[in-house]
């Protein structure tokens, strides 16, 4: 027999039990759509993560300083005080790979100006730090190197900074007071939203890090070093080279710093959502192996129904073969229509997830693919054991079946 | 000329229970191209044992059974299918069609099968030329439940045709049907014999079997008469009796 005819002689039969083939589908329909739904949700997930750390720059490489050990008390990361300005330069000569360095001094300030006052975090930098961090200005420009070295009174602020301090009127060319010293205002930055910390990042002033350094919180030491390699793939050895080189420098003592890889940061982001995407996954697994039972169930249902069919089909002429590809068509249409009305309600669903809760979400067109091969392959699996029973049946005792 | 039928001692013993049955006892036969043969006995006498055997569904436990020159009791089951397929047509007691689909889809069944590729239109033409052979051509889009009795035995001959049978092999084909009815359907048989065609039937009914040309008795799973029929009936005249009687009874009715 052949396949047209199989296909046509297939949709027949289901066609004579639309409701009965529909809810054998159900199975199938929401195990695809629970797939294609999850997927989506997850992949949205994942490429909002993605897109929080590309929101840090590109292949960032980043130097903290380590704890402080005192008369056996041990303090918590960041709290040794020995990350210099020395450490920054030696980086900058003798690491290769680096596209940019940025020093970086933290520190939270009231700033005063037009008559107002904020609380804000304010940055010692380099000048690479808009550069490093992908962070363009919207006015003005970054601060120069002559001006850290000159400990320049400059400052760049971010945008929430502008916003509090400069409800309406432009910030630029105006003076920030930080500490009583007065800073120029030589540049805005552009709006960069919130971090994988939920931490707004416009709400930001760069300064000079000599000038934070000497002017404003009078410290020696660096809270941090951000160095940029020139490629995702020199990450890890950039990591590595900076690594080797502060442990030389400290010269046998115990190592007092951290080095971390965007990449690593990356992958401790996706392991949580990759935790909930396998259980979720797994879950839709099993609605799906109930959904190809339900299909056996209901083909074994009709073969028994079907038996006198069967033993005319025999007596005509079928070969068990084509008795065999008959109920397998049968429910492997069953089941790929399943499939398809699946990934239409996964679709749908992933829709109104993203509509009515606000979560993102990604429709895959790779996993549609795989959904729809799976369920077609649930029903040659499930379906192949009722179709071999058929093809079994002995054409005289299946023609006297009542 | 060579016998389109011919069996050679052909035995069946069914050892299912604990005494082995012994359904045909050594039945030898040769029924030649254009027969009408008539297969009579008493329940348990064996004939649908040999009618499943004649029509290629089962295998005979020792004996030679050749159609149109092949050796059917050597053949796999698949052969068998094929043979059925291509040699043989069946009409069965209660019909056996297909429920839920049409008087057309029926009689294309057959043709569905057997390594032949048809096309849809083919298929068709070929269905309704077969639909033709019976008169029901205008029944063609009828589903089986909207048919008379007669009218779905005509669509199951018509279905036996399709493949163009050497043989036409019917179970009982009046056993569900009125005698009026019957002999219809027997006039169709007739036809069918009369353009050349070998029918053998299964009946337990003597004056169906008058309308066949040969009559063979079985008893206990052997041959035990095989004459030719003296005064056969021929369909068209007893229907005309038929029709006469019952206008008879319509005037002395009332």
């Amino acid at each position: 027999m052949r396949l047209a005819n199989t296909t046509t002689v297939a949709f027949r039969a289901l066609r004579r039990n639309k409701l009965r083939s529909l809810l054998t589908a159900l199975g199938i329909i929401i195990g695809v759509g629970a797939v294609i739904a999850m997927v989506s949700i997850g992949n949205g997930a994942k490429s909002q993560i993605e897109s929080q750390v590309a929101s840090l720059g590109q292949n960032i490489v980043q130097v903290f300083p380590g704890n402080l050990t005192m008369g056996g008390m041990r303090s918590g990361w960041g709290s040794a005080s020995t990350l210099t300005v020395e450490d920054a330069e030696a980086i900058s000569r003798e690491v290769a790979n680096i596209d940019g360095l940025s020093m970086e001094v933290r520190d939270r300030q009231q700033v005063l100006a037009n008559g107002l006052n904020w609380n804000t975090q304010v940055l010692g930098e380099s000048p690479d730090y808009p550069y490093i961090r992908n962070w363009p200005l919207v006015a003005g420009a970054m601060f120069s190197d002559p001006e850290v070295r000159t400990m320049g009174k400059v400052a760049v602020i971010g945008k929430t900074v502008a916003d509090q301090l400069f409800p309406n009127s432009a910030p630029l060319g105006e003076t920030l007071r930080i500490r009583n010293i007065p800073f120029k205002i030589v540049g805005v930055l552009g709006p960069k939203g919130f971090n994988l910390f939920g931490q707004d990042q416009d709400d930001v002033v760069l300064i000079p890090y000599t000038s934070h350094m000497r002017r404003v919180s009078r410290r020696t030491n660096l809270s941090g070093i951000l160095v940029q390699a020139a490629s995702a793939d020199s990450c890890t050895t950039v990591q590595q080279d900076i690594t080797t080189l502060l442990t030389e420098r400290r010269r046998g003592r115990e190592p007092d710093f951290t080095v971390r890889s965007q990449v690593e940061l990356a992958e401790t982001a996706n392991e949580s959502s990759k935790t909930m995407r396998i259980l979720l996954l797994a879950i839709a697994c099993v609605s799906l192996f109930v959904g190809g039972i339900g299909v056996m169930n209901i083909m074994l249902v009709s073969v028994t129904e079907r038996t006198r069919e069967i033993g005319i089909r025999l007596a005509v002429g079928a070969h068990g073969a084509d008795v065999l590809r008959q109920f397998l068509a049968e429910a492997v249409i069953l089941s790929s229509l399943g499939g398809v009305l699946g990934i239409l309600f996964g679709i749908g669903l992933a829709r109104g997830v993203n509509i009515f809760l606000g979560w993102p979400v990604l429709i895959s067109t790779l996993w549609i693919g795989v959904s729809f091969g799976v369920s077609a392959m649930v029903g040659i699996v499930f379906g192949f054991f009722p179709a071999w029973k058929a093809a079994q049946l002995d054409p005289i005792e299946a023609l006297r079946y009542e | 000329m060579a016998a389109v039928v011919q069996l050679e001692a052909i035995q069946k013993t069914y050892n299912s229970g604990e005494v082995p049955v012994h359904a045909v006892r050594g039945v030898s036969l040769s029924i030649q191209r254009g027969e009408f043969v008539a297969l009579m006995g008493a329940s348990g006498s064996g004939k649908s044992t040999l009618m499943n055997m004649l029509g290629c569904l089962d295998h005979p436990t020792s004996g030679r059974y050749l159609l149109d020159g092949i050796d059917a009791s050597a053949l796999d089951r698949n052969a068998l299918a094929d043979i059925r397929n291509q040699k043989l047509g069946f009409v069965f007691q209660g019909f056996n069609l297909l429920s839920r689909t049409t008087a057309l889809e029926n009689v294309e069944l057959p043709m569905l099968y057997g390594g032949r590729h048809l096309t849809a239109r083919e298929m068709r033409e070929r269905a309704l030329h077969s639909l033709e052979i019976v008169g029901l051509a205008e029944r063609s889009d009828h589903f089986p439940n909207q048919l008379s009795g007669g009218q779905q035995q005509r669509v199951a001959i018509a279905r036996a045709l399709v493949n163009r049978p050497e043989v036409l092999l019917a179970d009982e084909p009046t056993g569900n049907l009125d005698s009026k009815t019957s002999v219809e359907v027997m006039g169709v048989f007739q036809k069918l014999n009369d353009q050349g065609i070998t029918i053998i039937m299964v009946t337990h009914e003597l004056d169906i079997a008058q309308y066949c040309k040969r009559n063979l008795i079985l008893r206990d799973g052997r041959l035990v008469s095989d004459v030719q029929v003296k005064d056969r009936l021929i369909s068209a005249t007893e229907l005309a009796k038929l029709k006469t009687a019952e206008a008879d009874a319509r005037l002395t009715g009332n």
